[in-house]
């Protein structure tokens, strides 16, 4: 941790494209199924920009689209200035990439993945040492660089993959969910990394998640859901576009409250998580009201100034849970299918 | 941009990377092996154990039955059969190894490198065929117990014949592994594949006096190729008059065609090129 800034590569700042990753009008169709339908945004240089969605809401697609692992079904997508069709090897030598699940050589040593790496990638020979000192401290793995990788825990593969995805001074560094299957702990680790690093080196990070704590890490946002972007700006203004404040209203009669609200506050109620949920403008005030007019008795009442959580409920009428558990239903008849077969 | 934006996209080639970024991946896939070759001394005294059973177990018991020539016996007549099987098994092992390295992500970080995925199956497949070309050298030390002398040119003779026909089963497996999905398919490999091939080649028997069927079936084995100039090379360097040499290996025919034995090496490389070449196709082809 002693070098301050590490330039993250040796070209000026000048020759870079005002943007990091572009997207025009991408379209990904699998047979009848569309993944990906007509998402546009762009990046910029040095930005943070997260990808904020259900499991299936097509933020891997697109990932590995922009990643030159698949091919857009029509659209145009640039990183770093390249054309992710017809530009593959050039795209793929400035991007470093980090997947959802491992792709370390267990049976080498952290060392010798990231040596690996490096001469995958044309990093010359001569800086190799010293990078791979500067990305393993980075993640703090230094010390454990002649260990082979199958005696690592989740969360150190995961920093080591980071380290790896960083070893050739990419433009761009994608990170597919990553935290994805880690325990808290770990993922608030992680988190500290990836903000150190965003820190220390001059990189775009692009990555996905469908975690509404991890998306305020970063500085721009887009909620995506069933293909398309709802919603795309910075946290804040997206919790602020929701201007509302959730109230959940514990109640003994669920059915009686929500038409209560109805009929006396001209409120649309929904359920959530066994609590009745209303958004206003101003929770603080609407609680004495709430207390005054409502004749169903309230076990407990609880403000809440908005979360990206509530963000997404109000782009796309669900919460992220909810999805998630249908797409499970899927993804469970699909397995069942599959095992039949 | 704008204008363009709704304009299909035509299935293009794949970009070619250049020529240096193939010759990176080539080189760092054959390391690997290496590296997983010498780290790996369980696989490597288990590689041994099934040859050294046939040589010196079913060697010895057939060698009762059929008797010997002078020193020589039937194990002498065996051992190049026995260096060809430690050399197809250990290839097959290191060809179908990249179905782990699928299941196990490892695969995924080559294919994402700025190389073609060619390079990756060519780095896999001379990686492969170097691990099991050492391997084979190890059984050769055991020469010596088996009255096979440890002539410079017996030697050198068998390590060039060795690699061609490492590099030929190691092609022949990434054929096979490109179409398997599964590590449990394994065996299947093992069973319809390599057995046939190990029991068809001559590595156990010589190939006279078979009945046609069998005759037929063991020129359809591209490892026969490889045994029998093993063999030949072999029984060449023995003190025995050249009768009871061609009597012992009347050697590969087509009819009444000796084949030489340049032409059965050229045989043996064709195939590998021709497995790799379909296996560079087969696993560019997967999205």
């Amino acid at each position: 941790m002693s070098e301050p800034a590490v330039v993250s590569n040796g070209e000026p700042a000048a020759a870079q494209p005002a943007r990091a990753i572009e997207v025009t009008d991408l379209h990904k169709r699998y047979g009848e199924v569309e993944a990906v339908r007509g998402v546009s945004f762009s990046v910029g240089t040095g930005e943070t920009f997260g990808f904020l969605g259900p499991n299936g809401a097509g933020k891997t697609t697109t990932i590995n689209i922009l990643c030159t692992l698949i091919r857009p079904t029509s659209g145009i997508a640039r990183v770093a200035g390249l054309d992710v069709v017809s530009q593959r090897a050039e795209v793929r030598r400035r991007i470093g990439l980090v997947f959802q699940e491992p792709t370390l050589d267990n049976y080498l040593t952290a060392e010798e993945n990231l040596r690996f790496h490096a001469e995958l990638y044309g990093v010359p020979r001569q800086t190799t040492p010293d990078r791979i000192k500067q990305v393993l401290d980075l993640v703090g793995l230094w010390n454990r660089r002649s260990d082979q990788v199958m005696g690592f825990s989740g969360g150190m593969k995961r920093r080591l993959e980071i380290a790896r995805g960083l070893l050739h001074s990419p433009r761009v560094l994608f990170l597919d969910e990553p935290t994805v299957g880690l325990d808290p702990q770990t993922r608030v680790h992680i988190w500290n990394y990836i903000d150190e690093l965003r820190r220390r080196e001059a990189i775009t990070i692009f990555l996905t998640t469908h975690y509404m704590d991890e998306a305020e890490h970063c500085d721009r946002i887009a909620i995506i859901d069933q293909g398309t972007i709802v919603a795309l700006d910075t946290p804040d203004a997206l919790k602020a576009s929701v201007a509302q404040d959730r109230v959940e209203i514990g109640t003994d009669d669920v059915d009686a409250t929500v038409a209560e609200l109805r009929e006396r506050f001209g409120l649309e109620a929904s359920l959530a998580e066994g609590a009745v949920r209303v958004y206003v403008p101003e929770g603080d005030e609407f609680v004495p009201r709430l207390f005054a007019e409502l004749s169903v008795p309230i076990r407990s009442v609880n403000v809440a100034r908005p979360t990206l959580d509530d963000v997404f409920m109000a782009f796309t009428g669900r919460t992220i849970r909810d999805t998630e558990a249908s797409a499970a239903d899927k993804m469970g008849a699909r397995m069942w299918m599959r095992a039949r077969r | 941009m704008a204008r363009q934006a709704s304009i299909q996209i035509a299935p293009v080639r794949e970009a070619s990377g250049s020529f240096i970024d193939d010759w990176r991946a080539i080189r760092v896939v054959w390391k690997r092996e290496l590296i997983r070759f010498r780290r790996d001394r369980l696989r490597i005294v288990t590689a041994l154990a099934q040859p050294v059973l046939f040589l010196f177990v079913l060697g010895t018991g057939l060698s009762a039955l059929v008797g010997h020539i002078g020193p020589y016996n039937y194990r002498t007549f065996m051992f190049p059969g026995v260096v060809a099987m430690t050399v197809l098994f250990t290839a097959i092992f290191s060809a179908v190894s990249i179905v782990w390295d699928r299941e196990f992500g490892f695969l995924r970080e080559m294919l994402v490198a700025p190389a073609r995925r060619g390079a990756v199956v060519l780095g896999k497949s001379l990686g492969g065929a170097t691990v099991a070309t050492l391997q084979g050298c190890i059984m050769l030390v055991l020469a010596g117990l088996v009255q096979v002398p440890y002539s410079l040119s017996l030697m050198v003779g068998l390590v060039v014949i060795m690699a061609l026909a490492a590099f030929m089963i190691t092609a022949f497996g990434l054929m096979l592994a490109s179409g398997i999905q599964q590590v449990q398919s394994f065996q299947a490999v093992i069973q319809f594949a390599v057995l046939p091939m190990f029991f068809l080649s001559g590595a156990l028997f010589p190939l006279t006096h078979i009945p046609v069927w069998l005759r037929v079936l063991t020129r359809l084995d591209p490892l026969s190729y490889a045994v029998d100039p093993m063999r030949r090379v072999v029984l060449e360097h023995l003190a025995i008059p050249p009768a009871v040499v061609a009597a012992l290996n009347p050697g590969m025919t087509w009819g009444s065609w000796r084949l030489p034995t340049l032409f059965e090496l050229a045989i043996v490389l064709i195939v590998g090129v021709t497995c790799t070449i379909l296996a560079v196709m087969r696993f560019s082809r997967t999205e």
